[in-house]
């Protein structure tokens, strides 16, 4: 299943940095995401575009995820060359990210 | 238990203004905040000032000012916003022209200053982000602000202030100074603090809160978008709040919109840092109550940093751009081939920083994370790159559109600019060094 399925997210931007918030739409998924959605498997997803290694908060109050990406200082906001400076459509890749839904989970989920 | 209503009028330079004038006029308010003011818009101000190209206030102050202000007078709305920039004296100014002009008189408009430290930038102070030091880019810095806390506002409106125009102030803080100065709030009360700071991230990006940057149909849908209406808070004098918007309005805002906006460029929840406090959102729920109403709850904070972040802007190079579309049967071949004359046409010249993009393949996520399952029907090369002057990157848009009569077949559409950019790094100082100074005119 992708992400897309169980989670909604918004990207920003500070300096060198991305945020990525992912939040589940029904709080019984959220554990699901924790899981899954380690800061390990997002590095390498994003490997192409981020530099070192991906910092994870997790915020069951929200059934949300914070994820901070670092991007080499060539794609730093105000230095970026790319047509997406900020880095605003990353959070449409990450809900792309297929993750694995284990029955008993799925059904807990259902 | 008294209430103090606060509406967000705009969240970014740009931002729409019929919002804003449907929050004056519906709103019920107390106090109406524009937020106006990225970190790099400040820097593009400054330069504009230094050449004479504008005042260096916010270019839409005018027509905002023009738009809200019978509304806000009649009302009784007090007005907020870092739509000063590089010049809130200058700005405050034409507040009171442009008030005068409606027949508005007796207002009282405060300018805030002392956030501008470039005489201080001599110092020896590094980038927070690099590491390299601060006089690496003296001969090229162009503004130096230090985000400058509730503290002056607050004592703006002790002042009687009906509009109090900011430079570069936290945005947060913008929203926190009328309810400090409303409920006579402890500045030393952190919990306090942390949660007004809480509802004033929320706050601050304005329609990103009631439905904007949201919607995606089929997963997330948003109605009446077109007609999006901007957020307020209803806050109690112990900081619980009630959002919501204008009753009509379109956009929706509940948990879901909540939830994104909380988070929105933030790092470590437990640790949203402002001159004003450390706030805590880790704790924070967001209850729906229907009808575009959420309860939010559970903000914390602990004692304010010692040091205040200043965002030093400096010139960067140029920058030389050049776009061509390709369509129809074989676009990718003939984009792909252009881009490789380009490449070789390019090479004599050392272009230290040169990329290349097939808009509508992998320009936005990369090469690795863009599906590519069938061919695009359009393609567009988009080719940038960076020089030290405006000479040296003019060659990307000359080739670009020599591409038309000395390219691959089909070639159209082609666009080109060359401008001037400022970068951004931060630095921290002590949080004595800025002396706020608030100036007071009436109209």
């Amino acid at each position: 299943m992708i992400l897309r399925e169980l989670a909604h997210s918004r990207t920003g931007d500070k300096g060198n940095l991305v945020t990525i918030s992912l939040i589940a739409y029904r709080g019984e998924d959220f554990p699901l995401l924790v899981r899954e959605v380690t800061p390990e498997r997002v590095a390498r997803h994003f490997s192409e575009i981020i530099d070192g290694p991906v910092t994870r908060y997790v915020l069951p109050h929200l059934s949300a995820l914070n994820l901070v990406l670092r991007r080499p200082a060539t794609l730093a906001v105000t230095r970026s060359l790319a047509l997406d400076a900020h880095g605003k459509c990353l959070g449409s890749a990450l809900l792309a990210l297929e993750i694995e839904v284990t029955p008993r989970v799925k059904g807990s989920a259902d | 238990m008294k209430q103090v209503r606060l509406g967000s009028g705009a969240g970014y330079s740009g931002d729409r203004i019929d919002p804003a004038v449907e929050l004056a006029r519906a709103g019920n308010l107390g106090y109406l905040v524009f937020e106006c003011l990225a970190e790099r818009t400040i820097a593009i101000a400054q330069q504009n000032k230094r050449t004479g190209a504008s005042e260096g206030y916010d270019p839409l102050l005018l027509e905002r000012m023009q738009a809200v202000l019978p509304d806000c007078v009649r009302n009784g709305v007090k007005i907020i916003s870092n739509m000063g920039a590089a010049n809130p004296v200058a700005a405050a100014k034409k507040t009171q022209e442009t008030a005068r002009a409606l027949g508005l008189t007796g207002l009282r408009i405060a300018a805030i200053t002392g956030d501008d430290v470039l005489s201080h930038m001599t110092g020896d102070y590094t980038f927070m982000e690099t590491g390299d030091p601060v006089s690496s880019v003296a001969d090229r810095i162009v503004s130096a602000n230090a985000y400058l806390g509730a503290g002056p506002i607050v004592e703006a409106l002790a002042g009687g202030a009906d509009v109090v125009l900011t430079g570069r102030a936290a945005d947060p803080s913008l929203f926190l100074a009328p309810l400090i100065h409303e409920f006579g709030w402890d500045t030393s009360d952190w919990n306090l603090l942390g949660h007004g700071t809480v509802i004033g991230h929320l706050l601050e990006c304005a329609g990103q809160l009631t439905g904007g940057y949201f919607a995606d149909p089929g997963y997330k849908d948003v109605p009446g978008l077109a007609r999006l209406g901007f957020p307020l808070a209803e806050v109690s004098t112990d900081g619980s709040a009630i959002l919501t918007k204008v009753e009509g309005s379109g956009g929706c805002l509940s948990r879901a919109t909540c939830a994104e906006q909380l988070l929105y460029e933030i790092q470590d929840p437990a640790s949203y840092m402002t001159p004003d406090v450390v706030a805590d959102f880790s704790n924070v729920r967001v209850e729906d109550l229907g009808h575009d109403r959420v309860r939010v709850t559970g903000g914390a904070g602990k004692q304010r940093p010692e040091t205040l972040k200043v965002s030093v802007g400096f010139q960067d190079g140029w920058i030389g751009e050049g776009q061509i579309s390709y369509a129809g049967l074989g676009a990718v071949a003939r984009a792909q081939l252009a881009e490789q004359i380009l490449a070789e046409r390019m090479r004599p010249y050392s272009l230290g920083e040169l990329r290349f993009d097939l808009i509508g393949m992998n320009s936005i996520h990369g090469r690795a994370l863009s599906h590519q399952a069938c061919e695009p029907w359009e393609v567009r090369l988009r080719v940038i790159a960076r020089g030290n002057s405006r000479e040296r990157v003019a060659i990307v848009p000359r080739e670009v559109e020599a591409l038309y009569t000395n390219g691959p077949a089909g070639g159209g559409g082609v666009s080109t600019s060359i401008r001037e950019t400022i970068a951004i790094l931060s630095t921290l100082i002590p949080r004595e060094l800025p002396q706020p100074v608030i100036h007071m005119e009436v109209s």
